[in-house]
């Protein structure tokens, strides 16, 4: 029926015959592509889950079934990665990848959410609230944030909030700090976990004693054991399905166009600032939501949530793949475990006098500094994100 | 006069030479049926007036074009009434000027209203540079533009079972619109991989998805390689002939001579004139502002478009088929 005739010379060739062979050579080349990237990418994505698991399992293994130096390193890499502030991390990382990868908004405080998240839920818990209205408070502190910072910001360009938002984020770290709230927020001492993570442990129905499992080895219920392990993983997995959730909507699509061109969503008829806002809304809450489980096991620290913490998470966000559901929770993971890699190998390889054990430390902080530079020039998708989708960054 | 027997008169091209002669080609003319009534719309940018319009009306139901030398304040214009950009004599908190911008569509003050706002009134516009969001399929383009989506509101986006029924329906008939544009086999391409001219289908296609009232096309075939135009001056008209009001902003004169019913030329942020585009090509006045000392160039040698060489066309690759199939 529609065989194409090559055109020989001499004949007569209409121009709707031209237009449709130039048609056919641009339409045919990204289909092939297409399909072969589509191939490529699931085989792709087997053989590094499989590689993942392979390596998680030998360290595993080395770590339960040898001593020394290896063994060792391989379980503080272990249980780094299930270390309860890891997924605490995870979840603000997952709040962030909200605002930058699928709505485009440059927030440079996420740690600043994890901070008054914190603050809520301890000074809430610490004045003997019960706990579900601390978390609640936790999320309204954040939510009353997202709306001060939103508001001014969210009608102009995109840079305007990055500066806001980091230069709100430190506003919250001194306020926290200073000596005259030192009745509430406990100054630059910061408040002690045995304050307010009583209630906390009262839920747990793990009883007590302890459980080794593998390199493994917590209390069941404990200040830092198996049961707040057990919450914060199971959170990350609840945030996770709430998001993907959101993510696969009309909403969630609605997102990305705003990350795509918001004048154009606005000549579809959307309100831009409205979703903008949601957005910043609900990121902010899943920060505030990680900053409650990153001072569980801890305390509340100004400090610790500066904003080294806030380039750990964007860090994060980049490694595992900005605008993917499952990319956060790997960057976080990877981010931590690596690191603690890096200065175990540092330590264990450089003799002492050229590095102490501090200087390892140190230098694996620099080290990952170098690692978040080549991954933004050589892999800017991060590990799960689509190649294809950055490819028109126009 | 009942709306519905205008709508349906118009597809008729006499019927429309019919009403358009009715109408006096002078700047600023009241039209039987305005869809669209702009008055004393200002723009300045510093001391440079870009736009100052006294009053301009829009007929319903046919294609006016908005034609202009570049800097005539077209795009600007465009901006204006359809909220992305102020207007100067707008009337604002802290502003009040004697003659301030007044603008109505479909009888729907849009005097202080955003972008959203206007689109939703049922004025969709489409961009001189294409708006394609590019990290997006060519499918999610188009479900962008479908309107009162629930699983849009953020209550409800979680519960698919609540917007899964709707979702179906607007992906028929994205698909449909696709099909149209011949865009369908693209549909899962990321929008980023499409051609210009492509893209500007897109945007055409996504814009109808709103199911607008007027389709507002700034500049559609600026970059379009001139096989796709053809289809593309065919998708105005016949948006036209289903009732729907275009008004364009073109420089290609073969294509504001081809389809437009109407003619309203701007120069220097001015409407100098407005008229069917045989009266307002031979008006001095358009010959001075807009084509300055190339007056003596051919407007638009028109006779590809005529009606004779496309039968011509037809004719031809209806002879090669028949030699195909033997």
């Amino acid at each position: 029926m529609n065989e194409q005739k090559p055109p020989v010379h001499g004949d007569e060739v209409s121009p709707d015959d031209l237009v449709e062979d130039y048609e056919i050579e641009v339409d045919e080349l990204p289909e092939e592509l297409l399909e072969e990237s589509t191939k490529s990418k699931t085989v792709k994505t087997l053989i590094l889950t499989g590689v993942g698991v392979f390596v998680l399992a030998a360290m595993w293994f080395v770590a339960t079934n040898f001593t020394g130096t290896i063994p060792n390193l391989c379980a503080q890499v272990l249980r780094e990665a299930l270390k309860p502030q890891t997924a605490a991390v995870a979840i603000a990382v997952i709040g962030l990848n909200i605002h930058f990868g699928f709505t485009g908004l440059l927030n440079i405080g996420q740690a600043g959410f994890m901070l008054l998240g914190a603050y809520g839920f301890a000074i809430a818990l610490s004045n003997g609230l019960p706990i579900w209205l601390a978390v609640l408070i936790g999320l309204a502190c954040a939510a009353v944030f997202s709306l001060l910072l939103g508001i001014p910001t969210l009608k102009l360009r995109g840079d305007y909030l990055a500066i806001v938002t980091i230069s709100a984020a430190e506003i919250l770290r001194y306020v926290g700090r200073l000596s005259q709230l030192g009745d509430v927020t406990g100054g630059s001492h910061g408040l002690a976990g045995s304050a307010y993570r009583g209630s906390f442990t009262d839920l747990s129905f793990f009883g007590d004693g302890r459980t080794a499992v593998g390199p493994f080895n917590y209390h069941n219920t404990g200040v830092d054991g198996w049961w707040v392990r057990a919450v914060a993983w199971a959170t990350v997995a609840v945030v996770l399905l709430i998001v993907w959730l959101l993510v696969r909507s009309p909403w969630g699509r609605l997102l990305r166009g705003v990350r795509e061109d918001e004048d154009a969503i606005r000549s579809l008829g959307k309100n831009v600032y409205m979703i903008k806002m949601q957005a910043l809304l609900i990121g902010g809450s899943l920060g505030a939501l990680g900053g409650m489980i990153y001072v569980l096991p801890t305390s509340v620290q100004p400090d610790a949530m500066g904003r080294s913490l806030t380039f750990f998470i964007w860090t994060a966000l980049l490694l595992g793949g900005a605008a993917t559901i499952f990319g956060p929770v790997l960057g976080a993971i990877l981010f931590f475990s690596v690191r603690i890699l890096i200065r175990g190998v540092t330590d264990a390889v450089v003799p002492d006098s050229i590095m102490t054990t501090q200087q390892a430390a140190q230098f694996s902080w620099v080290v990952v500094g170098v690692m978040l530079m080549l991954l933004v020039i050589f892999r800017p998708q991060g590990i799960l994100g689509n190649k294809r989708e950055l490819q028109f960054n126009a | 006069m009942p709306e519905q027997t205008v709508v349906t008169d118009l597809s008729d091209p006499q019927a429309r030479r019919a009403l358009v002669q009715g109408i006096e080609a002078t700047p600023g003319v009241a039209k039987p049926d305005p869809i669209l009534t702009v008055d004393n719309i200002v723009r300045r940018f510093g001391g440079m007036t870009a736009v100052d319009v006294d009053h301009l009306e829009v007929q319903r139901g046919i294609i006016t074009a908005l034609i202009g030398p570049n800097g005539a304040g077209k795009t600007t214009f465009f901006n204006l009434i359809t909220g992305f950009d102020q207007a100067t004599s707008a009337k604002t908190m802290f502003h009040r000027p004697a003659k301030a911008a007044h603008w109505s569509f479909n009888g729907q003050s849009l005097d202080n209203t955003s972008a959203s706002a206007v689109s939703r009134a049922g004025m969709v516009r489409t961009f001189q540079l294409t708006k394609a969001l590019s990290r997006m399929t060519v499918l999610d383009n188009m479900m962008l533009g479908a309107r009162g989506q629930r699983g849009e509101q953020l209550l409800f986006s979680w519960l698919q079972p609540l917007w899964g029924r709707q979702e179906r329906q607007n992906t028929a008939k994205a698909l449909e619109l696709l099909d149209r544009f011949q865009l369908l086999e693209k549909k899962n391409d990321y929008a980023g991989s499409l051609s210009g001219g492509q893209r500007k289908l897109l945007e055409m296609a996504r814009a109808l998805m709103t199911d607008p009232t007027m389709i507002m096309l700034d500049e559609p075939m600026a970059g379009v390689n001139p096989a796709l135009t053809q289809s593309l001056l065919r998708h105005i008209q016949d948006l036209r002939d289903e009732g729907m009001t275009v008004l364009f902003v073109e420089h290609d004169m073969h294509m504001v001579r081809h389809i437009s019913d109407w003619v309203v030329v701007m120069a220097e942020g001015r409407v100098v004139a407005e008229g069917e585009s045989q009266v307002v090509m031979a008006d001095q006045a358009v010959i001075d502002a807009y084509l300055g000392a190339h007056h003596d160039t051919d407007l638009g040698d028109d006779s590809l478009l005529e009606d004779e060489a496309l039968q011509q066309l037809a004719r031809e690759v209806a002879e090669e088929e028949a030699g195909d199939d033997k």
